[in-house]
């Protein structure tokens, strides 16, 4: 079985970031961007599956400028064998990118897609669910516990209310969850190697989508700012000023 | 124009996140339809009915559709969607895993977590873990949203007498099937509705250590919650997590122990009304969105301050 990765290169979740005076987005100018933190998961995960026999080749996708490349040697040098550029405009939205992907899977038939269930940039939480749909197949997302066998996957479920346990025919689109699983660190030896690996470059119109936006962003601003309040001396000033000022005990 | 708000429930009782949802479709000014799927969700139904501001219920009813799997209810959504301009779900895991699917099998760029409805297709969100807010427009024809319970009051669970209308159902998709569900069952409020959360962070130490929160909740009548570092340092299981990726909350009060205050933690709850941070660094930076703030060892402040409650409460 092949495993797709689908990786983004994001502001590194570290980052304090800045909202542009002019109201245009967020500045992305010199700042440090990483992996998707939710994909470096995702890609473990992988490397998992494939170190327990259940797959044979990894390959891991961005979409994005030229730079996305270095994610792809990221997730070359953690383990995925090779990688796929899409090269297109920075904010591309999570539709297109699942129509992308989709062309991707009709062209490297995986027989699962592992990848972040959000993005900690535009925090949409849309582009595994979307991709499954557009292929019809099944959609197991929040994931933090996985098996595999007799073409099905067991997972357990990140819900509000706790665990929830699904089974999913494969093919299938698998979006994972922080406790899933610990990502390793990339070695200096696997890291050489990783330049090594190939990377292939496509474009939108390759696969016959057009990376357009849908969702118009008119304005990206600051949020209201809460302002410091006081610090207290004692216990019960707190509970003074929570119950005579606040009013809220 | 009419707007279809998929119903959250257990079969026996609605999900209150669904009156945040139905608030928002009323503000989108269309007229709020609520589809109620499930099994022997009668029960359900009748309640959606009595929601204020709800015109029609549709009761989608079926066997498979009991603990549905995603693939059936968004099959379900879109079967109904050609009668609908707006296609809303409270931005729970249920309305997460569900919408984009239905959107994207509607080829619909859909808007997530709206936080402010501007207009019949513009509406405000965050992003970056609630470091920006943006002001978003769709271009399609149908708009497919998620709601931010925390951001639009309940609607009013009685007074309504909405018309149940019988939903006509298919067969199930057949490619995932719900085997079963671990439910943390608790006396204590639910952590998205609560009025008081208390909620604890790495500074805890250990599991054992969250007794002294649920203390000091349980005096309070509040939610526990926790850090994404107490949940990854397997304190307390993870639906306790409030942050960009777990839970977000609002209550009039939340107060904070040993969370030094990540910008992931306070996208969960920056909203709430009053912010008590209880944490030996000075420096940290819950301290900056905190109304109230004590520095020092909390475990002889949290011990002190339930206890004072207590004594307070035995008092009143």
């Amino acid at each position: 079985m092949r495993i797709l990765v689908p990786v983004k290169r994001v502001v590194d979740y570290n980052v304090k970031i800045r909202v542009k005076a002019d109201g245009s987005g967020v500045d992305t100018a010199n700042v440090k961007m990483s992996m998707n933190p939710f994909d470096e998961i995702a890609c473990e995960q992988a490397i998992r599956l494939k170190e327990a026999g259940h797959a044979e080749e990894i390959v891991a996708v961005s979409i994005g400028e030229a730079k996305c490349q270095e994610t792809l040697r990221t997730a070359l040098a953690m383990g995925a064998d090779r990688g796929i550029h899409v090269e297109a405009p920075a904010d591309v939205q999570p539709l297109a990118v699942a129509k992308m992907l989709r062309a991707i899977v009709g062209r490297e038939q995986p027989g699962l897609v592992v990848m972040g269930k959000q993005a900690i940039d535009d925090d949409s939480n849309q582009t595994g669910q979307m991709l499954a749909a557009l292929l019809g197949w099944a959609q197991a997302t929040f994931i933090s516990k996985l098996e595999l066998a007799d073409g099905r996957a067991v997972v357990a479920r990140e819900v509000d209310e706790g665990l929830e346990r699904i089974e999913v025919t494969l093919p299938a689109v698998l979006t994972v969850d922080l406790r899933l699983n610990e990502p390793r660190y990339a070695s200096l030896p696997n890291i050489m190697k990783a330049k090594k690996k190939p990377i292939d470059v496509l474009t939108p119109g390759d696969l016959g989508v057009d990376p357009a936006p849908r969702l118009l962003y008119l304005k990206v601003e600051e949020p209201p700012r809460r302002q410091a309040g006081v610090k207290l001396g004692s216990v019960d000033e707190l509970v003074t000023k929570l119950k005579q000022d606040a009013g809220v005990i | 124009m009419t707007a279809l708000v998929l119903a959250q429930h257990d079969n026996a009782q609605l999900n209150p996140a669904t009156l945040h949802a139905v608030t928002a479709a009323g503000q989108l000014g269309s007229d709020v339809h609520l589809l109620v799927a499930g099994h022997g969700c009668e029960a359900v139904a009748a309640a959606a009915a009595r929601v204020q501001g709800v015109a029609r219920v549709l009761h989608a009813e079926a066997p498979f559709l009991a603990n549905p799997v995603a693939e059936d209810l968004a099959a379900l959504i879109v079967g109904l969607a050609a009668a609908y301009e707006h296609l809303l779900a409270a931005a729970t895991t249920t309305g997460k895993n569900v919408m984009p699917r239905v959107a994207a099998l509607l080829d619909v760029a859909q808007v997530s977590d709206i936080v402010e409805v501007l207009g019949p297709d513009t509406f405000k969100r965050y992003i970056y873990a609630g470091n920006a807010l943006a002001t978003v427009r769709s271009l399609d024809a149908k708009r497919v949203l998620t709601v931010r319970t925390t951001t639009f009051p309940p609607a009013a669970a009685a007074g309504g007498q909405a018309p149940i209308v019988s939903a006509a159902v298919g067969a199930p998709v057949g490619l995932a099937r719900f085997l079963g569900r671990e439910v943390q069952r608790s006396e204590r409020p639910e952590l998205t509705s609560a009025r008081i959360v208390v909620s604890g962070g790495r500074g805890m130490g250990s599991g054992e250590n969250f007794k002294l929160i649920e203390a000091l909740a349980d005096v309070l009548g509040a939610a526990v919650g926790a850090s994404r570092a107490a949940v990854d340092a397997g304190f307390v299981p993870n639906d306790y997590q409030v942050g960009q990726t777990g839970k977000v909350v609002a209550p009039e009060l939340y107060i904070a122990v040993g969370i030094s205050g990540a910008i992931q933690h306070l996208a969960g709850m920056k909203d709430s009304k009053v912010i008590v941070a209880i944490n030996k660094d000075e420096e940290a930076p819950i301290f900056q969105v905190a109304d109230f703030g004590l520095v020092g060892d909390l475990f002889k402040i949290v011990p002190e301050l339930t206890e004072s409650l207590r004594r307070a409460k035995a008092a009143a």
